[in-house]
C-alpha cells in the first residue's frame, strides 16, 4: 500500500514554477519570418524548378558551361543567394521548433539545436562562398 | 472487484446480480476504459465492460453504471453532471468531450455491437484511471493572470463598458477550464511547458477588457516561446471546446495584438 506524493494542500498558492517573461521578440519575428519566407520561396523555388527542370530541355541541358553561363548574370547570383539564405534558414527555423516540441530532454534539446545550427551555418556559408567566388574557368 | 493486469485486459465483466433491472429499450453497449491503479498496475491498460444503454443516456451514466454496479474502484471526476463544471473531461472515442454532454445515441454504431473508448486526457500524467493531475494546467492558467487588473482609486460607480466592448471577448468569459482544449493540442502532449489553449483563451479574456490595464503584460508573457508562437493552428482545440468557444480565433487575436501591439 502506498500513498501518493501529491500534498494536500497548496503551499504557496500565489508563488509561479514558471520563469518570469523574457521581454523578447524573438519567437514573433522568427513566426513572421516563417510566413514572409514561405511566400518568397515559392516563387524562388518554383521558379528554380520550371528553368531547371522543365523549360528548354529542361534537365538534360544542365552542365558545367550552363551553370556558368547564369552565374555570370547577377540576376541569378542574386536569385540563387536569396534562395540558398531563405531555404537554409526558413527550413532551419523550422526544424528548431521541431526540435523544441519533441526532444524528451533540455540536453537533448541543446546538442541537437547545436547540430542544426553548425550545419546551417555550414551550408549557407559554403554556398555563398560558392556563388560569390565562382570561377567559370576551371572547366 | 478488482481487476487483475493481464488475464482481465480484454475480458467482458457480465452484468452484476444486484444491478437494477434494465430498463426496455435500453441496448447492450460495451465501454472499454483504459484504467490505472497506482498501487497495482505498473501501466495503463484496457479493461471492457458491458453496459445497458438508453439513448437518451449520456455517457457520464456508463461511467456510473459501471462503478454503483460493477466496479467500484473506477475512479474520474465529475461534479453537477450538466455541462456547467467542467469536471469530467476525457476521451470519448479518440476526441476530447464531457461525458455528462455526449449522449449515448450519437454513440451507437450503426450496425452491429456498439464499443466506447474512453481515457483520461492525454498531456497531464495520470493519477488513477480517468483522473489526471490537472495542476500543471491550473499553473499556467495562473501564469497569465487571470484576474481584473487596474490601477489607480477604485471608481465610486461600476466600471461600465458599451455593448461593442463587452462583446470583443464575450467568447472567450464561457471557459470552463475543464481542459478538454489544451489536452486536445498536440504541442501540449509533447511539450507540457506550453502555456496551452485555455490559458491563452483566458488571457484573451481580459486582454480584450477595456477595464482591464494589464494587457500589455499579459501580451509580454504569451509572447515568449511557450507562449502563443507555439500553436501550429490545428484546431484541435475549437474542435474539443464543450462551450463552443472559437478557441483557434482567439489564439490568432493574441497573435494579432502581439504583432501590431494595437487591441
Amino acid at each position: 500500500m502506498t500513498t501518493t506524493e501529491a500534498p494536500l494542500s497548496v503551499d504557496k498558492p500565489r508563488s509561479s514554477t514558471r520563469p518570469a517573461a523574457r521581454r523578447s521578440n524573438f519567437e514573433l519575428y522568427s513566426w513572421v519570418f516563417m510566413r514572409l519566407s514561405g511566400v518568397v520561396l515559392l516563387f524562388l523555388v518554383l521558379g528554380h524548378m520550371l528553368i531547371m527542370l522543365f523549360l528548354d530541355g529542361g534537365v538534360h541541358r544542365i552542365n558545367f558551361a550552363f551553370v556558368a553561363g547564369r552565374w555570370a548574370s547577377p540576376f541569378w547570383q542574386l536569385w540563387d543567394l536569396t534562395m540558398l539564405w531563405l531555404a537554409g534558414l526558413h527550413g532551419g527555423n523550422g526544424l528548431r521548433t521541431v526540435i523544441n516540441d519533441y526532444s524528451r530532454t533540455n540536453v537533448t534539446r541543446f546538442w541537437l539545436k547545436i547540430l542544426l545550427y553548425c550545419s546551417i551555418l555550414l551550408t549557407v556559408v559554403l554556398g555563398t562562398y560558392v556563388i560569390f567566388t565562382f570561377n567559370p574557368n576551371i572547366g | 472487484m478488482t481487476a487483475t493486469l493481464s488475464d482481465n485486459d480484454n475480458a467482458v465483466t457480465d452484468l452484476p446480480s444486484d444491478a437494477p433491472p434494465v430498463p426496455e429499450g435500453a441496448t447492450m453497449v460495451t465501454v472499454k476504459i483504459e484504467r490505472f491503479n497506482p498501487e497495482v498496475d505498473e501501466d495503463l491498460h484496457w479493461e471492457s465492460y458491458r453496459v445497458p444503454a438508453m439513448p437518451t443516456d449520456r455517457v457520464l451514466n456508463m461511467l456510473h453504471y459501471i462503478k454503483w454496479y460493477i466496479d467500484g474502484t473506477l475512479t474520474f471526476r465529475r461534479s453537477c453532471a450538466h455541462g456547467v463544471c467542467g469536471s469530467d473531461a476525457m476521451r470519448i472515442n479518440g476526441v476530447n468531450r464531457l461525458a455528462c454532454k455526449v449522449l449515448m445515441k450519437d454513440m451507437f454504431a450503426k450496425s452491429g455491437e456498439t464499443t466506447l473508448t474512453v481515457e483520461p486526457i492525454k498531456g497531464l500524467s495520470v493519477e488513477k484511471d480517468l483522473l489526471v493531475d490537472m495542476e500543471p494546467f491550473f499553473e499556467a492558467y495562473k501564469a497569465i493572470k487571470p484576474y481584473l487588473v487596474t490601477t489607480g482609486n477604485d471608481p465610486s460607480r461600476e466600471r461600465t463598458q458599451s455593448v461593442a466592448e463587452r462583446e470583443r471577448f464575450d467568447d472567450t468569459t464561457k471557459c470552463i477550464l475543464c481542459a478538454a482544449c489544451t489536452t486536445s493540442c498536440p504541442v501540449y502532449w509533447s511539450e507540457g511547458s506550453y502555456f496551452g489553449p485555455a490559458a491563452i483563451v483566458n488571457a484573451h479574456r481580459f486582454i480584450f477588457d477595456s477595464r482591464d490595464e494589464a494587457a500589455e503584460e499579459r501580451l509580454d508573457i504569451l509572447n515568449d516561446i511557450d507562449g502563443v508562437w507555439r500553436c501550429r493552428t490545428t484546431f484541435n482545440c475549437t474542435d474539443a471546446c464543450p462551450q463552443g468557444i472559437q478557441v483557434t480565433k482567439a489564439i490568432q487575436e493574441v497573435k494579432r495584438a502581439l504583432m501590431f501591439r494595437r487591441r
